[in-house]
């Protein structure tokens, strides 16, 4: 079990949190909310241990196009990168709604 | 059939077994009467998962919906089966058995709220072993109070069906509602074939595993109330229609009797016929055999 | 040593009624008798292996459907003689192998035989019956949610031929995907997993661990000590609510059991709410 924390600029307040997912095998769920402060703050937590460097790529990316001050919580079962991207959207577009 | 020669319904159709816990809990409400109490964001999860490297859950694979089904105050709790097989945890099987106990306290009240078990799960959590078992003895007896008030109705869709101890809980149920996907028993067909052999149950024959756990089967044998297609209206539709029953005159697990007779007159010298069987146990029988 | 032997439900069901037979018409596999059991006349029941038991997969101590549907039956009556009546005690004593795993049992709904069992133990509780429940053996799973676990109060013996679990070792190992000696080593830290009484007894659940020098030749002062906690624990039940809240609120609950606690108090104060 693994718990990987990372910290990313942003300035957009966020209307609403948002809760995506279901930590089945290869899936994993996100809880979005709005956080203090102009800082996006990412909180994993996962079974499969060793894979820093693919979920930092992953949320580098998604904090590209993404600029909502929040807490991110992710609770990971072994989800590939493409999942996930898809997870992270989702609870994006539920937030944004 | 409309003139365009299609069934409109069909394609229409939305799948319940596609949705998740929460969104099969949602449909059951009338529009816009739910609420989620201890959902993912109040954060009780399970105290005994991560330290063994499992990844728990915000909600501990239980959501707990208060509402209103027909305008009559309702509680659904509904086991999300992605999660650890839906297996009961010392938390998941907290949260059942605290909503069945409030709605039981509002009954006494004089508030009738009727119960609703969304209940995709293979038993115990294996990691929480022995306060898994123990929470569905609770809930077993939080049960036997709240049904004497208020139909508490049982509804298993499937993917996962309904095992273990928890199969229990859906034999003290007012009413059982199943989908021909979903099954029902006590043991499944793996812990058969390690326990007692591949003659005695073929795990990889799934035509057997239908033909006796399945919905279909266990609504035929009288052991379900309803059949219902995998259509999140008419399932909506069906637990509506229960609600109104109210509690039954006597519950199954009540009628002690007819069971044990039923038992007693069995040929155990040899396997039986699922089919065959139908004929032996169905809901309507001679005069000694009713309800 | 830890090993179902099949022998202690027997042993004490003759301790405490002087007998160890069926009711008539009942299969050989469920002993009930009506016994003096201090200033009552309790009701005692258990399971026991019936090697010649008519359903192939209930023939060494496992609760089939027969015995469920005898048990159901048996307390059911208690139930209805003492409709108007004083509530009289009804004692499980627990040593079973297992439920039964059957193709035929699940054909014919073991599910259902089960609650029907469990049904009667917890209607008699809220009646107003004291339900006991005194473990001498093994209690696993669905054999003990049908005999045992709708009691009021649970005793059990604290050695280790008492074993209350969810599964088997072998097979919850083989289904954990673990060796038996890694969910040992698992089952000594997490006290929920374990498969000692004694860690058990941590839960909460148990109203008293009982001392017997050996569970299988009990002397008669044993027996009468043993009796003597039956008889605390009827009254004990007598004075308190007839449902379960008491496995929460023991001392040991509200340390191994603190997640259960907050569920039930933030449950409460949500579902007022509005």
């Amino acid at each position: 079990m693994e718990q990987i924390e990372f910290n990313y600029p942003a300035k957009r307040k966020v209307p609403k949190r948002a809760h995506v997912g279901v930590v089945g095998s290869g899936d994993l769920e996100v809880l979005l909310e709005p956080s203090e402060g102009e800082v996006a703050h990412v909180f994993i937590r996962t079974s499969v241990d060793g894979f820093r460097d693919t979920w930092k790529a992953v949320l580098d990316r998604f904090f590209t196009k993404y600029d909502g001050a929040v807490r991110i919580q992710i609770n990971d079962a072994g989800a590939t990168p493409g999942n996930v991207q898809l997870r992270l959207e989702q609870a994006v577009e539920v937030s944004d709604r | 059939m409309n003139d365009k020669g299609y069934n409109a319904n069909f394609i229409n159709r939305q799948s319940f077994i596609e949705l998740d816990a929460r969104e099969r809990a949602t449909a059951l409400f009338d529009a816009g009467t739910s609420r989620e109490l201890l959902g993912p964001f109040d954060r009780v999860e399970s105290p005994w998962l991560a330290m063994q490297g499992v990844t728990p859950q915000e909600d501990d694979g239980c959501v707990v919906m208060k509402g209103k089904i027909s305008g009559q105050a309702a509680v659904v709790v509904a086991l999300e089966g992605a999660f650890q097989g839906g297996s009961i945890g010392e938390v998941s099987g907290a949260k059942m058995t605290a909503a069945f106990d409030l709605a039981c306290a509002d009954n006494e009240r004089g508030i009738r709220t009727s119960a609703v078990m969304l209940l995709e799960t293979g038993g115990v959590r294996l990691q929480e072993a022995n306060l898994g078992l123990a929470t569905i003895a609770e809930l077993m007896g939080s049960i036997l109070a709240l049904r004497k008030f208020a139909p508490v109705i049982c509804l298993t869709a499937g993917t996962v069906g309904c095992f273990g101890g928890m199969s229990l809980a859906a034999g003290l149920a007012s009413y059982v509602v199943m989908t021909r996907e979903a099954r029902l028993g006590m043991n499944g067909p793996e812990v058969i074939e390690q326990e007692n052999g591949v003659e005695e149950f073929d795990s990889s024959d799934r035509e057997l595993i239908w033909a006796i756990h399945g919905g279909e089967q266990r609504y035929a044998t009288g052991l379900a109330d309803a059949l219902i297609d995998d259509d999140t209206l008419q399932i909506a539709d069906a637990i509506r229609r229960f609600v109104s029953m109210g509690v039954p005159a006597v519950h199954r697990s009540s009628q002690v009797a007819l069971y044990r007779n039923r038992i007693a007159k069995l040929d155990t010298s040899q396997q039986w016929d699922p089919k065959g069987f139908r004929a032996l146990w169905t809901t309507n029988g001679s005069s000694e055999e009713k309800r | 040593m830890n090993e179902y032997t099949g022998v202690r439900g027997t042993v004490w069901f003759r301790a405490f009624t002087g007998q160890a037979s069926p009711m008539p018409g009942d299969p050989k596999s469920v002993l009930t008798a009506d016994a003096p059991l201090g200033n009552d006349h309790a009701r005692f029941l258990c399971v026991v292996p019936d090697s010649h038991a008519r359903f192939p997969c209930a023939r060494h101590g496992e609760v089939g459907l027969e015995e469920a549907a005898t048990l159901a039956t048996r307390v059911r009556e208690v139930i209805e003689h003492d409709k108007n009546t004083i509530k009289r005690p009804i004692v499980a004593i627990v040593d079973v192998k297992s439920q039964a795993y059957g193709r035929r049992e699940e054909t014919a709904a073991i599910f259902l035989a089960a609650a029907a069992a469990a049904d009667a133990n917890g209607s008699a509780r809220l009646a107003g019956h004291p339900v006991i429940a005194l473990v001498v053996g093994h209690a696993l799973s669905g054999a003990f949610l049908t005999h045992g676990y709708q009691a009021n109060r649970i005793l059990a013996f604290d050695d280790d031929g008492v074993m209350i679990h969810a599964m088997h070792k072998e097979a919850a190992a083989r289904v954990t995907r673990r060796s038996v000696d890694e969910l040992e080593k698992l089952a000594k830290e997490i006290a929920p997993m374990s498969y000692d009484i004694r860690d058990y007894a941590k839960l909460g659940l148990l109203y008293k661990l009982l001392h017997v020098e050996n569970p299988e030749k009990p002397s008669q002062q044993e027996i009468r000590n043993v009796e003597s906690e039956l008889i605390a624990a009827i009254a004990d039940a007598r004075g308190g609510p007839v449902d379960l809240r008491n496995r929460l609120e023991s001392t040991a609950a509200r340390e191994t059991r603190k997640a259960s606690i907050l569920v039930r108090t933030k449950l409460a104060a949500q579902w007022l709410e509005n």
